[in-house]
C-alpha cells in the first residue's frame, strides 16, 4: 500500500466532446473514491479518515455524557429530601467526583475535538487534516482511557476527591481511585494535546488555496485559538499529574506539610489549567454559534474582526484568573484585587462576540429555525451564567457563596449554555453534512423546550439554596434548614432535561437511517463545508477550489457546479494515493501536496500500548507497565518509521491549472514541523510549570534550599548544561553536513551527538545522587529530582530521535534532499538544550544566590 | 464599617424590594447569608441585592435585544449600526458597570492589619470532620470547646484557622464570607457580630465522606452573657470519670477536672451544655449519646470516632448518665 506506484494518469485531451468529457470525469471521480474508499466490514475500525473518525468522536463523546448525567440524575434523586439513604456518602462522593470528571474531560473538551475534526478540514477546503493517524490515535486513547476512568465506579473504586483532587485529601487518603484519576487522565489529555496540534496546523497549513488568514472561516480561529489555549493549559496539569503521581508512588511529598511540600502549589498548577480550561470548552461551542448565525440570518457576520479579536482577548485573559477559584485560601489583598479585576475584564470580550451575534440577526433576514432556537436558549442560559460570574469575580461576594450551591447553579448556567446547547444546536446543524438527512423538526422543538425549561427549573432554584448556606459536595442536609423545597424542584427539573435530552437522542438515531433527505446545502450557508452534495462521497471535495472570499457559495453562485465538473485542484488521484494541499500560513498559497496515510491499526494498537503503560501502573504492576512499554515503542516505531516524510516516486505534480507542486517537504514549509513545533510548545510549558513549582516552593520557606542539604552542587548540573549544548551543536551540524550531501559524516555527527545526551543525562542525574539528595525526605530534594528526571528523560528521547535519523540515513530513507526526520530532529533538539540549560541553572545556579 | 455606603444601597433597594422580601420571609435564616447578623455578611447581602437587581435588567435588556432581533418587523440595514452597537453594548457599557462594580465591591474587602488587635481571639481547628475552639483569654492561654462558637455581639473577633489533615473551610453565613483552613497554614477571618441569635455554621470545603456532617452550632449573646458563659465553660466539670476511663474514652477526650490524658477528639467538659453532638449531626438527648456510641460509623462515615458497641448496655448506660450530667 506505502509503495503503490501510480498508473498512467488519465489526460482529457482540451477538445473533448461532452460525452468524453463526461468518461473523464467518471475515471476521475472512481479514482478519487478508490483512493479514499473507507474499509468495509470490521476493517471498518481501521479507518483514519476525519469523516469517519469524526463521527466516532462524537458518538463516544455523547455515550460519556449520557454516563455522566446517569451519575448526576442519582445525585438529584438522593438530594431531593433531606436526611435521605439512597446511596451511601462514599458512593456519593465517587458520584459528584466521577461526574465532574466525566465531563470535564470526556465530554466538554472531547466534543470540541470531535466536531472540529469532523467538519474544519471540509471548511477549510481540505481533504483531511494532516495527521489522520494521529487523529485515530488520539481517538482510542480517548476510547481506553474513558472507559478506564468511568468504568471505576462499578468496581466502588471510582475517584472520590472531587474532579479537583485537592491534596492532602487526596493523596493521604484517596484509594486507587485517585490513581486511576491521575493516570487515566494523564492518558486522556495526552489524546487533547494530539488534537490541538493537528487541529492548529489544520487550520495554519491545509486551507484552500487563496483563503488568507482574514477569509478563514471563524470556526477555523476559534480552533486555532482553543488549540493553542490547550497547548498552554493542558501542560501544567500534566506536570501538577507527574508530580503527584510521585508523591502517590514514589513518597515524594510535594504537597505534604510535613516535609516541606504546600497543598496550595497543587491548586495553582490544576487552576492554571482549569480556569483556561473553561474557555477552551466555552469557545468552540460559540464558533459553532458564529457559524449558525450567519447561515440563518442570511448575511455574513457583522464584525468579523471583532470576533477574532475578542477571541484572542478572550483566550489571553484566561490564562490571569485561575486564582479567583482559591480566593478562600488566605490570600492577600492585593492579590484579591487584582485577579478580581482581571475576573471582570473577562466579560468584555465575551460581551463582544453576543453583540456581535445579536447585531448580525437584526441586519439579517431571519430564517426561523431549530437551530436558531438552540442558539437562542444558549443566549439567555450563559448570559445569566456570565452575570453571576461577574458577581463571583468579587472577592467579598466569592467569599460568601464559594463551595456553595450558588457556584454549582453558576458553572451550569456556564456550561450548558454556553457549551451544550450550542453543541445541540450544532449538531442539528451539521447532521446532514454528516448524514445526508435532516433531523425531525417536531422532535427538535420538544427536546429544546424539555431541556431549556428542565434545565431551569433544576438549577435557577440552586443559586438561592447556596445564598441559604447549602455547601457544594454534601450526601445530606436536615430537614430543619427550609432547603427542602429547592431541592425537590432541582430534583424534578434535572428529570425534566433528561428527558428533552433523551428525546434529542432518540432523534439523531432514528433520523440517521430514517430522516429525510437534506439535499444539497439544506440551509442556503455560505461557507465551504456545504460545497459537496448530500451525503458527501468519501473523498469530500471534488475538486479543491480557489477560495477569495468569507462566503463562497454566497459570492459566487457558480462554484458548485464549477466544482462538481472537477474544475479546480486535485481534482484526481492518479497514484491512487490520498492528498490535500499544503498552503503558507498568511496567504495560502500553495506549497506542496501533502500524502496522508490512509486506513491502518496501527494508531489503534499503539494506543493499546500506551494505554497498557497507563493502566498497570495504576494498579503497580511494574513489570506489565515496562512490556507494555516496549510495546508501545515498538508500535511507534513501526508507524513513524513507515508512515511518515515518505519519499515520493516523483519530485513534483500537477496538482491543475498547470501548477506543478512538490511532493515532499522538510522543514518550516512542512505540517510535521510545525506539529513539532507546536508539541514542543506544550511540552516547554509543563516544564515551566516544574521551573515555577520549584521557585513556588522557594516563596513559601524562608530558606530553600533547606538549611543542612547540599544539593546537588554546581559541577554536575554545569557539565550536563554544556554536554547538552554540545549535543545540540552537533546535531545541527549534522543537518547542515547532511543537506550538503556528506550523509556518512552527518551519521558521524550523530554518534557523536548522542555520545555526548547521554553523558549529559548522566551528569544531570548524577549531580542528585552523588551528593545523597533523598527525594522522599523534603520538597526541596524532591523537586530537584523532578526536574532533573523530566530533563534527562527528554535528553533520552532526544538521543532516541538522533538513533532514529542515522538508521533512516543507513536505510536510505532520509537523504541530504529527503531530510525532514533531520530538520524535526533539530527542532526537538533546540528544545530539549534549552530545558537542559534552565534546569542545570536553576538546580544547580539558583542555590548559589540564595 | 461600610455602613455608610449601606444605607445608601438600602436607599436604592427600596424600591425593588418588595421580592426579595417576599421570598426571605418564607426562608429559613439559620444557615442564610442573605439573612445577616454581621457587618461583612450585612454588606454583602446588598450588595448581592444590587448586583442582583442589575442583572436582572441586563438579562432583560440584552434577551430583548436578541428576540427583537429576530421577531422584529422594522430593523436597521446599515453596518455602521451594527459597529456602533457592538461597541456600545459590548464595550463602553460592561466597561462602565464593571468599574464601578470593582470599586463598590473590593471596598468591602476586610481593610484591617494584623496590627489592630481584636475584642477576642478565638482559634479554630477544623479536624475530621468537627471543630476545636479555643477561646483566647488575655494572657495567651485557652478555654478548649468544641463544635459550637459563642461571640459577643458588637466584638470583632479573630478566628485562627488551620488543620492537622485536610483542607477545610469556616463559614458563618449570617456573619460573614469564608475562610480556608489549609495544614501547614494559618489563616485568619475577623468577623463582626452585630445582633445576638443563634445560627449555624458549617464546612464548605469537601474534606471526605462526612463533609455533609461538618457543622457547629453559633450563639451571638450580650456581651455580660457571653462573659458568664465563658466563665461557666472554663470551669472544670465534677463528675465520676470511672466509666469513661474504664471504656478506653480517656484515650482520646478530655473532661477537665475529671480526665485529661486525651487530646485527639473534642473537648467534652461541658459537652451536655451543647446545642448538637458530632458536630451538627445530633440533637443533644440521652438517646442521641446513645446511638452516637453504638453506631458513630453508620451515623457518620469515616470518622475517626469508635464504634462502642461492643460494650455491654449497662456501660453505655453509665457513659451516657455520666455524658448526661457535664453541664
Amino acid at each position: 500500500m506505502e509503495r503503490h506506484i501510480a498508473k498512467d494518469p488519465a489526460s482529457p485531451a482540451p477538445n473533448a466532446d461532452v460525452a468524453a468529457e463526461d468518461v473523464s470525469q467518471k475515471a476521475q471521480k472512481a479514482r478519487l473514491a478508490k483512493a479514499w474508499q473507507a474499509p468495509k466490514s470490521w476493517r471498518y475500525l481501521s479507518d483514519v479518515n476525519n469523516s469517519v473518525v469524526g463521527i466516532w468522536y462524537i458518538g463516544t463523546a455523547f455515550f460519556f455524557m449520557l454516563f455522566g448525567g446517569a451519575l448526576a440524575l442519582i445525585m438529584r434523586l438522593q438530594l431531593a429530601v433531606p436526611e435521605n439513604d439512597l446511596v451511601t456518602a462514599e458512593m456519593y462522593s465517587q458520584l459528584f467526583t466521577l461526574h465532574g470528571t466525566v465531563m470535564m474531560f470526556l465530554f466538554a473538551v472531547p466534543i470540541f475535538e470531535a466536531v472540529a475534526i469532523l467538519i474544519l478540514p471540509a471548511m477549510l477546503g481540505a481533504r483531511d487534516l494532516p495527521f489522520p493517524r494521529l487523529s485515530a490515535f488520539g481517538f482510542w486513547c480517548f476510547v481506553i482511557g474513558g472507559v478506564f476512568v468511568s468504568g471505576s465506579i462499578f468496581f466502588n473504586a471510582a475517584p472520590d476527591s472531587g474532579w479537583f483532587m485537592y491534596p492532602p485529601l487526596s493523596t493521604e487518603q484517596g484509594g486507587i481511585g485517585t490513581d486511576i484519576w491521575l493516570l487515566g487522565l494523564s492518558f486522556i489529555e495526552v489524546a487533547s494535546i494530539a488534537a490541538a496540534v493537528e487541529l492548529i496546523v489544520g487550520v495554519l497549513k491545509c486551507r484552500a488555496p487563496g483563503m488568507h488568514i482574514n477569509l478563514i472561516p471563524l470556526y477555523g480561529w476559534y480552533v486555532l485559538v482553543v488549540g493553542g489555549m490547550i497547548l498552554f493549559a493542558f501542560p501544567p496539569l500534566i506536570a501538577g499529574d507527574f508530580l503527584f503521581e510521585m508523591e502517590r508512588a514514589f513518597d515524594w511529598p510535594f504537597f505534604d506539610v510535613t516535609r516541606g511540600g504546600d497543598p496550595i502549589l497543587w491548586q495553582h498548577l490544576f487552576w492554571i489549567f482549569g480556569h483556561p480550561e473553561v474557555y477552551i470548552i466555552f469557545l468552540p461551542a460559540i464558533a459553532l454559534l458564529a457559524m449558525i448565525i450567519p447561515t440563518f440570518a442570511q448575511r455574513p457576520i457583522a464584525g468579523y474582526s471583532w470576533i477574532v479579536l475578542s477571541a484572542l482577548g478572550t483566550g489571553f485573559l484566561s490564562f490571569g484568573l485561575w486564582v479567583h477559584h482559591m480566593f478562600t485560601t488566605g490570600l492577600p489583598a492585593i492579590s484579591l484585587g487584582f485577579f478580581s479585576a482581571a475576573s471582570e475584564a473577562v466579560a468584555i470580550p465575551t460581551g463582544i462576540q453576543i453583540f456581535v451575534f445579536i447585531a448580525t440577526v437584526m441586519l439579517g433576514q431571519v430564517v426561523r429555525s431549530v437551530p436558531m432556537l438552540f442558539c437562542l436558549g444558549a443566549l439567555a442560559t450563559f448570559i445569566v451564567g456570565g452575570l453571576t460570574g461577574v458577581m463571583l469575580a468579587i472577592a467579598p461576594f466569592n467569599f460568601q457563596v464559594h463551595d456553595t450551591h450558588f457556584v454549582v447553579a453558576h458553572l451550569h448556567y456556564t456550561l450548558i449554555g454556553g457549551m451544550l446547547f450550542p453543541v445541540m444546536g450544532g449538531v442539528w446543524y451539521f447532521f446532514p453534512f454528516a448524514t445526508g438527512r435532516k433531523l425531525s423538526y417536531r422532535l427538535g422543538l420538544w427536546s429544546f423546550w424539555l431541556s431549556f425549561i428542565g434545565f431551569n427549573s433544576a438549577f435557577l432554584p440552586m443559586h438561592l439554596t447556596g445564598l441559604l448556606g447549602m455547601p457544594r459536595r454534601v450526601f445530606t442536609y436536615g430537614a430543619d434548614r427550609g432547603w427542602e423545597w429547592l431541592n425537590l424542584a432541582s430534583t424534578i427539573g434535572a428529570f425534566v432535561f433528561a428527558a428533552g435530552f433523551l428525546v434529542f437522542v432518540w432523534d439523531c438515531v432514528r433520523s440517521m437511517t430514517h430522516g429525510a433527505a437534506s439535499g444539497r446545502n439544506p440551509w442556503n450557508a455560505g461557507t465551504l463545508e456545504w460545497l459537496t452534495p448530500l451525503p458527501g462521497p468519501d473523498y469530500g471535495l471534488r475538486a479543491v477550489p480557489q477560495v477569495e472570499s468569507r462566503y463562497p457559495l454566497w459570492d459566487d453562485k457558480t462554484l458548485a457546479a464549477r466544482t462538481d465538473r472537477g474544475e479546480g485542484y486535485l481534482p484526481d488521484a492518479p497514484e491512487g494515493r490520498r492528498e490535500t494541499l499544503i498552503t503558507t500560513v498568511l496567504d495560502a498559497e500553495p506549497l506542496y501536496v501533502l500524502r496522508v496515510k490512509g486506513p491502518s491499526w496501527i494508531p489503534a494498537i499503539t494506543a493499546i500500548g500506551l494505554g497498557g503503560v497507563f493502566i498497570f501502573v495504576t494498579f503497580e504492576w511494574y513489570w506489565l507497565t515496562f512490556a507494555s512499554g516496549l510495546f508501545f515503542f515498538a508500535a511507534l516505531m513501526v508507524w513513524i518509521w513507515t508512515g511518515t516524510a515518505e519519499i515520493p516516486e516523483k519530485p513534483t505534480k500537477d496538482i491543475g491549472d498547470g501548477r506543478q507542486m512538490p511532493l515532499y517537504s522538510s522543514g518550516p514549509t512542512s505540517p510535521g514541523w510545525w506539529a513539532m513545533f507546536i508539541t514542543m510548545t506544550g511540552d516547554l510549558t509543563a516544564f515551566l510549570a516544574l521551573i515555577f513549582g520549584y521557585f513556588f516552593f522557594w516563596t513559601i520557606h524562608t530558606d530553600f534550599p533547606p538549611p543542612g542539604v547540599t544539593g546537588p552542587g554546581w559541577v554536575w548540573p554545569l557539565a550536563a548544561a554544556a554536554l547538552s549544548l554540545t549535543a545540540w551543536a552537533l546535531t545541527l551540524a549534522a543537518r547542515w553536513i547532511n543537506a550538503r550531501g556528506n550523509a556518512f559524516l552527518a551519521r558521524l555527527l550523530l554518534g557523536l551527538a548522542m555520545l555526548a545526551a547521554a553523558a549529559a543525562a548522566a551528569a544531570l542525574l548524577g549531580g542528585p545522587w552523588l551528593t545523597g539528595l533523598d527525594p522522599t525526605s523534603h520538597a526541596y530534594p524532591a523537586i530537584v529530582w523532578a526536574l532533573a528526571l523530566w530533563t534527562a528523560l527528554h535528553l533520552g528521547v532526544g538521543i532516541i530521535m538522533q538513533a532514529y535519523c542515522v538508521a533512516r540515513s543507513v536505510f536510505g530513507r532520509m537523504t541530504p534532499k529527503h531530510d525532514a526526520d533531520l530538520w524535526n530532529t533539530t527542532l526537538y533538539w533546540h528544545f530539549a538544550a534549552f530545558g537542559a540549560i534552565v534546569t542545570a541553572a536553576v538546580i544547580g545556579g539558583f542555590p548559589l544566590l540564595t | 464599617m461600610q455602613f455608610d455606603a449601606g444605607h445608601r444601597q438600602r436607599a436604592v433597594l427600596v424600591g425593588l424590594g418588595g421580592v426579595p422580601a417576599v421570598v426571605l420571609s418564607a426562608c429559613n435564616p439559620v444557615q442564610s447569608a442573605l439573612h445577616p447578623a454581621g457587618a461583612d455578611a450585612a454588606g454583602v447581602a446588598q450588595l448581592f441585592w444590587v448586583m442582583a437587581a442589575g442583572a436582572v435588567a441586563i438579562w432583560i435588556v440584552v434577551i430583548g435585544c436578541a428576540i427583537y432581533a429576530v421577531l422584529g418587523r422594522r430593523r436597521p440595514s446599515n453596518e455602521k449600526f451594527a459597529d456602533r452597537f457592538i461597541l456600545v453594548g459590548g464595550v463602553a457599557f460592561p466597561s462602565v458597570t464593571l468599574a464601578f462594580l470593582l470599586y463598590f465591591g473590593l471596598s468591602l474587602l476586610p481593610a484591617w492589619t494584623e496590627t489592630d488587635s481584636p475584642d477576642l481571639r478565638v482559634h479554630v481547628t477544623a479536624e475530621q470532620f468537627w471543630w476545636r475552639i479555643g477561646y483566647e483569654r488575655p494572657d495567651g492561654s485557652r478555654i478548649e470547646s468544641a463544635n459550637e462558637v459563642h461571640l459577643p455581639v458588637g466584638a470583632v473577633v479573630e478566628f485562627v484557622l488551620t488543620s492537622p489533615d485536610v483542607i477545610h473551610s469556616f463559614w458563618i453565613p449570617a456573619l460573614g464570607g469564608k475562610m480556608d483552613a489549609v495544614p501547614g497554614r494559618t489563616n485568619v477571618l475577623r468577623l463582626q457580630p452585630t445582633r445576638t441569635g443563634s445560627f449555624r455554621g458549617a464546612c464548605t470545603e469537601f474534606c471526605g465522606a462526612s463533609h455533609a456532617l461538618m457543622a457547629f452550632a453559633v450563639e451571638i449573646h450580650e456581651p455580660e452573657d457571653f462573659a458568664t458563659w465563658l466563665e461557666d465553660e472554663a470551669a472544670p466539670a465534677q463528675a465520676d470519670g470511672a466509666a469513661f476511663a474504664k471504656a478506653g474514652c480517656s484515650a482520646c477526650h478530655t473532661i477537665r477536672g475529671v480526665s485529661e490524658l486525651g487530646a485527639v477528639g473534642p473537648d467534652l467538659t461541658h459537652v451536655a451544655s451543647r446545642q448538637t453532638l458530632a458536630a451538627g449531626t445530633l440533637e443533644n438527648t440521652p438517646s442521641a449519646f446513645r446511638d452516637w456510641l453504638v453506631a458513630s460509623d453508620s451515623i457518620k462515615p469515616g470518622s475517626h470516632m469508635p464504634n462502642f458497641a461492643m460494650l455491654p448496655p449497662d456501660e453505655i448506660g453509665a457513659l451516657v448518665a455520666l455524658l448526661e450530667g457535664l453541664r
